[in-house]
């Protein structure tokens, strides 16, 4: 014990104080180490692994689409047929969730408002060519869309009837152009056997200056709103079509 | 001895007899334990993308109310975790991008007139989740961090609110939350992930121009998009690795 005790006088005494110093230092650290670092920190990496869990126990509020299936499946049945096929049943009724485990207590919306509608609807130039787009200052102003577009089954224009079963994405783009009131066949000429054999019997694309001249010539006989162009100068010799792009005139009147 | 010998033989192989039908039941044990490991939700076995096309997009905003729903993102413009840009390229002039309240109640007059505009179209944004994520490493206290699933997510508890990752991330994906005073950011609807539910942006989606699903599998909705679309991400020069995916982006989109 004596022996002990002199080899520990023996060491100098400054040496002796930072060794006391560095244990009470080091004890410290550990302690505040243990009691500031949360427990499963640094499990998987350099974050709280619980942090994990937590984000996982959040709650619901959209219930997903499959779930409004379970009871109201005729509704999804008739949706599944048409055009609304892939917009999700809470996109229009709100979040459904709660109406799941309480369906009584937390009843949804129904939006019979014109404004929800042209949410998508209303024609916009920065949405894509061929999504079906209406102006809902003259699209029928008075009426709300329900009174004539059944939601769950909602049918496409049917302004040039038959071309538009195959060639729809055309017949979508020409509601939002001035070309809209005109039959297909005004330009196309299309046979009969068209229809049993498309490529057989292709319909034939007007190629010629002078075809829309017929409404386009400053000499034209045609309403007097349709905008005209000399068509011997206007565009030199490049054909109508390699600048205008007949299905959605850009040249707006 | 000889005779010891003999029994030993004997023993051995009549323990190995024994032994042989425990042996043949391991693989099936095994088989049980994984079955048992996959009831729960094993973070190892996902690795998660988005994808977005651009031609699809109406500018609806029904992804952003859909998240500001699911997630209690502040109502107030500018708090967002998905939001919704209109581009406005002019024949003449420079290049127009809008995004009124995030795009929630959709999109009203551009600033130009139509027949000024060359191009226009919407570009849905999120946070990227990138593999390389810059957010991540300047978190001092480690609130910010890549599950192992591929997602980067903020621990509430942990954020200490200094911005650091706001400043850090090149895509604005980040926000402070007035309310809890931490950041937020998109999570891809984790909690609806991990319980096989879609996020909540891509289920309101009417147009299907957002698709999610799992990048490691060769048969989900994101992968078949990779295939057969042109693929971009945006800002591939950071080098941050996006894991949302853009097909048909325009060159002017930033």
């Amino acid at each position: 014990m004596s022996k002990l005790k002199e080899k520990y006088l023996a060491i100098p005494e400054q040496i002796r104080i930072v060794t006391v110093l560095f244990a009470i230092f080091l004890i410290m650290f550990i302690f505040g180490r243990r009691l500031f670092i949360p427990k499963t920190f640094g499990e998987y990496g350099h974050y709280r692994a619980a942090a994990v869990d937590d984000i996982m126990q959040i709650g619901l509020v959209y219930a997903g689409h499959q779930a409004c299936a379970e009871c109201h499946d005729d509704v999804v049945a008739e949706k599944s047929q048409h055009m609304h096929k892939h917009v999700a049943c809470e996109n229009c009724h709100g979040p459904g969730y709660a109406h799941t485990q309480a369906p009584d207590e937390h009843p949804l919306t129904i939006p019979t408002d014109r404004s929800y509608c042209v949410l998508c609807h209303s024609y916009n130039p920065a949405r894509p060519t061929g999504f079906p787009q209406i102006d809902p200052v003259t699209h029928n102003p008075d009426g709300a869309c329900i009174d004539c577009h059944q939601p769950h089954a909602p049918q496409p224009p049917e302004v040039p009837e038959e071309c538009g079963s195959c060639h729809e994405r055309i017949v979508r783009t020409l509601g939002a152009g001035h070309h809209n009131s005109l039959p297909c066949t005004q330009c196309h000429d299309i046979k009969q056997e068209h229809k049993i054999t498309p490529r057989d019997f292709l319909p034939t694309v007007p190629r010629t200056r002078e075809f829309c001249g017929t409404c386009h010539s400053t000499k034209a006989s045609s309403a007097k709103e349709i905008r005209r162009v000399d068509i011997v100068t206007h565009g030199e010799n490049y054909f109508c079509g390699q600048c205008h792009f007949p299905h959605n005139p850009e040249v707006k009147i | 001895m000889d005779n010891n010998n003999t029994q030993d033989r004997r023993s051995f192989i009549k323990t190995c007899l024994k032994v042989l039908p425990a042996a043949t039941l391991i693989p099936f044990l095994s088989i049980d334990a994984k079955a048992f490991a996959e009831e729960g939700y094993n973070p190892e076995d996902h690795n998660y993308a988005m994808g977005i096309d651009v031609h699809k997009c109406i500018g609806c905003g029904r992804c952003v109310r859909a998240c500001k729903n699911e997630n209690n993102v502040p109502d107030e413009p500018f708090y967002f975790r998905t939001w919704i840009e209109r581009y406005i390229i002019p024949f003449e002039g420079e290049t127009i991008v809008d995004s009124p309240d995030g795009g929630i109640n959709g999109f009203g007059d551009a600033a130009v007139p139509e027949d000024a505009m060359m191009r226009t179209f919407f570009v849905p944004k999120i946070c990227n989740h990138c593999a390389k994520p810059p957010c991540v490493q300047v978190c001092p206290v480690g609130a910010t961090f890549t599950s192992r699933d591929g997602v980067v997510l903020v621990d509430n508890d942990y954020c200490i609110g200094c911005r650091y990752c706001i400043q850090a991330c090149p895509y604005g994906a980040r926000y402070l939350n007035p309310y809890t005073r931490t950041v937020d950011k998109c999570t891809f609807c984790y909690h609806r992930i991990t319980k096989g539910l879609l996020p909540a942006c891509v289920e309101a989606c009417p147009t299907q121009a957002r698709v999610f699903g799992e990048i490691t599998d060769k048969s989900t909705p994101i992968s078949y998009f990779r295939r057969f679309n042109e693929i971009q991400v945006l800002k591939p020069a950071l080098n941050t690795e996006p894991k949302v995916f853009y097909a048909h982006l325009d060159g002017e989109v930033r």
